[in-house]
């Protein structure tokens, strides 16, 4: 059990450190969180800096255009740039962490070709079509049908929660392609173009009342066979590789962030006298243990996921669990130690605490993350 | 940085779990609680012999010469198989009291938040005190600690075991969580009810993972604190291990119902021991009170 950093490491962070320190403030005013076409080119400006400095698709493969880093250096990646306030991935979120890995994983030479270097360059941006208005939990039980005319697929449905679609080039599209199957085996993977003819954007607007994602209607759009990554009917597996992308990197740099806003809380509490109260005190000293351990346990998944050769496991479960429930805390913590104020949307930590209710919700809820840790971790049979 | 235990590690927890399948099963445990949780000398000179004591004793002291991290690993394997007895003082009492690292003599200390004792009666020493106190019995909630109300005489010199002294006792606390989420996945797995087991329904299954997901948590915690020996981090990992230990035993025994309830099932041993380590080399108040503190010397980039 080894928590020191090799000569190597320690050099890439401060390298990296050196690089955050004199970029950063020659980036241009962050957009309004709103502002979509705003956010796209700003999320794509920080991207392209990343690229042309060498940190794009840090921890992609070679082969795939990136650098082939380990995950202790994607942690020290992750680390570093969320200490040094960086800009978050953004709009950049889903090429990068969702459809770019599987099209690395999955795709052919030439779909490689076609479409990582322009994420990697930020040039591009994909959007998430994976959730449907009915299918919710049981992402299985999608409706979007493709049927199949020469050389192109025929999609009609509708997809929900897609974050970016107003602004985005591409689409990871999950759609069944075999309607008489079993659920989990009729779905194909495709990579659709957001300009072609047929789709409609609606955005959505969220409790915290910003227009955060969309649903996407799709009528008869035509998409190229040649867009489908992995097998006809393969996709379920296909998306399995992807969800576990999603949990095993995606949240990694916000325990950084949560830890500092901690400290923020505290400073704040300090200030305005909240701190003598001690059911508060002892919150956020319980709060500083449990991030102090969420981060260890990235460390933990880090180096198991080292082991086992890069690809993360269940335990990105066990970890989305608690971390998802200890931000929802922190933020009611935070509600506390601004008092009244915590009423006003004014208070950035007032948006975030609305944000963070979809912490639970999002990749997969709680309930859905506790059968996986039930029953694929434990052992415990299926349920019905 | 490699955080996962080294294969040295990996095979010391292996062992030191074998030996105790082999030496404290299940009979044996049920002896101790029969026994009043009196101590079986002959065991606690074995486990000397083992090393469990002199584990962090330089060599040149005849001890064992290793570190923090495999003696969490040790006792996280004692706390699983609810080995009875002052482990934790008699280990720092390692040559610091004759016959402690040997396991020829039992230590233990005024590591309670007030004035009990834990296994006075046993004693042959308490750890910072001279000559060992007299104290009056007292009837305990835990059957394997038996308890003493005694006052100490030299003012109870442990302040500087206290942090060692909550990791290790975190690390027991996490071996006893980590046990309860085995007997409740395994009665979970076997036990049926409306024509399935009980481990196919989602609420019972919910309470497995949450236990299993306080577990690992603590687990990280006390190993990153194992190696660091930053005092945070041990007042984190006292802090979670305690909590998974308590609501473990607890969900464990909501999982096994009615038979939960009763004295035969072992679940209420790990509860009640889990209850007595909670107050032993520091509470959660105190670690919460210790962390916020911390939490204000932090650097902040704004």
């Amino acid at each position: 059990m080894d928590l020191t950093y090799t000569e190597e490491e320690r050099d890439f962070r401060a390298r990296l450190r050196e690089w955050l320190g004199k970029t950063l403030p020659e980036l241009p005013a962050r957009p309004s969180p709103d502002d979509w076409p705003g956010r796209r080119a700003y999320d794509l400006g920080w991207q392209r800096r990343l690229h042309d400095a060498g940190y794009a698709g840090l921890h992609w493969p070679v082969d795939a255009g990136g650098r082939g880093a380990t995950p202790t250096q994607h942690l020290i990646f992750l680390e570093e740039t969320e200490r040094a306030g960086a800009p978050y991935v953004g709009a950049n979120f889903v090429g990068l962490l969702h459809a770019g890995p599987t099209i690395a994983a999955e795709g052919t030479a030439g779909q490689r070709a076609r479409w990582l270097p322009p994420v990697l360059r930020g040039d591009e941006v994909w959007c998430q079509g994976f959730s449907e208005p009915g299918a919710g939990s049981d992402l299985a039980s999608l409706r979007t049908r493709a049927v199949r005319d020469g050389d192109a697929y025929v999609v009609t449905g509708s997809k929900i929660w897609t974050s970016h679609a107003e602004v985005a080039d591409w689409c990871e599209l999950l759609v069944r392609t075999d309607p008489q199957a079993p659920k989990h085996r009729g779905i194909s993977w495709l990579a659709m173009p957001m300009d072609a003819p047929g789709i409609t954007v609606r955005p959505l607007r969220t409790l915290a009342g910003s227009a955060e994602f969309a649903e996407v209607f799709l009528d008869e759009v035509r998409i190229p066979v040649a867009n489908r990554v992995g097998e006809e009917n393969d996709g379920w597996r296909v998306t399995m590789v992807t969800l576990s992308f999603e949990r095993g990197t995606a949240f990694v740099g916000e325990v950084v962030a949560c830890r500092r806003t901690l400290a923020l809380l505290a400073r704040t509490a300090k200030a305005n006298g909240r701190w003598d109260d001690p059911v508060l005190r002892r919150t956020l000293g319980r709060l500083n243990g449990e991030f102090g351990a969420l981060w260890r346990l990235t460390q933990w998944n880090v180096s198991e996921a080292q082991r086992s050769g890069g690809v993360p496991g269940t335990g990105g479960s066990v970890f989305k669990l608690a971390y998802s429930h200890a931000r929802q805390e922190l933020y009611d913590a935070a509600a506390e130690v601004l008092g009244a104020d915590s009423l006003s949307l004014e208070e950035e930590w007032t948006l975030d605490r609305l944000s963070s209710l979809s912490y639970t919700i999002a990749a997969g809820t709680s309930q859905i993350q506790r059968n996986i840790v039930a029953e694929r971790i434990l052992g415990l049979p299926k349920g019905r | 940085m490699d955080f996962q235990p080294t294969q040295d590690q990996r095979d010391l927890r292996a062992g030191v779990r074998d030996l105790l399948a082999g030496r404290y099963g299940r009979e044996a445990l049920r002896a101790s609680v029969d026994a009043g949780g009196a101590l079986d000398r002959d065991l606690w000179r074995e486990l000397g012999g083992a090393g469990l004591f002199a584990l962090r004793l330089p060599e040149e002291r005849g001890g064992v010469g290793l570190g923090l991290p495999e003696a969490v690993l040790v006792f996280e394997e004692a706390g699983r198989a609810l080995l009875p007895g002052p482990l934790v003082a008699t280990h720092l009492a390692a040559g610091a009291v004759p016959g402690a690292a040997e396991g020829t003599a039992v230590v233990t200390a005024f590591d309670l938040d007030g004035p009990l004792v834990a296994h006075l009666g046993d004693a042959d020493a308490v750890l910072g005190e001279d000559p060992l106190p007299a104290g009056t019995p007292v009837r305990s909630a835990d059957p394997l600690t038996p308890l003493w109300r005694a006052e100490p005489a030299g003012g109870a010199q442990v302040d500087a075991y206290r942090e060692e002294g909550a990791l290790l006792t975190a690390a027991l606390q996490v071996g006893s969580a980590l046990r309860t989420v085995e007997l409740a996945v395994r009665y979970a797995g076997e036990r049926e009810q409306f024509g399935q087991p009980i481990g196919a329904f989602q609420a019972v299954k919910h309470l497995c993972a949450d236990m299993l997901v306080r577990a690992e948590v603590a687990r990280t915690a006390v190993y990153a604190a194992a190696v660091t020996a930053d005092g945070a981090e041990v007042a984190a990992a006292k802090l979670l291990a305690d909590e998974a230990a308590l609501r473990g035993a607890r969900d464990c025994l909501q999982v096994h119902g009615g038979m939960g309830f009763t004295w035969e099932a072992d679940v209420h041993l790990h509860l009640k021991r889990a209850w007595v380590r909670a107050r032993q080399w520091g509470t959660a108040a105190r670690a919460e009170e210790f962390l916020a503190e911390r939490l204000l010397e932090e650097a902040v980039v704004p």
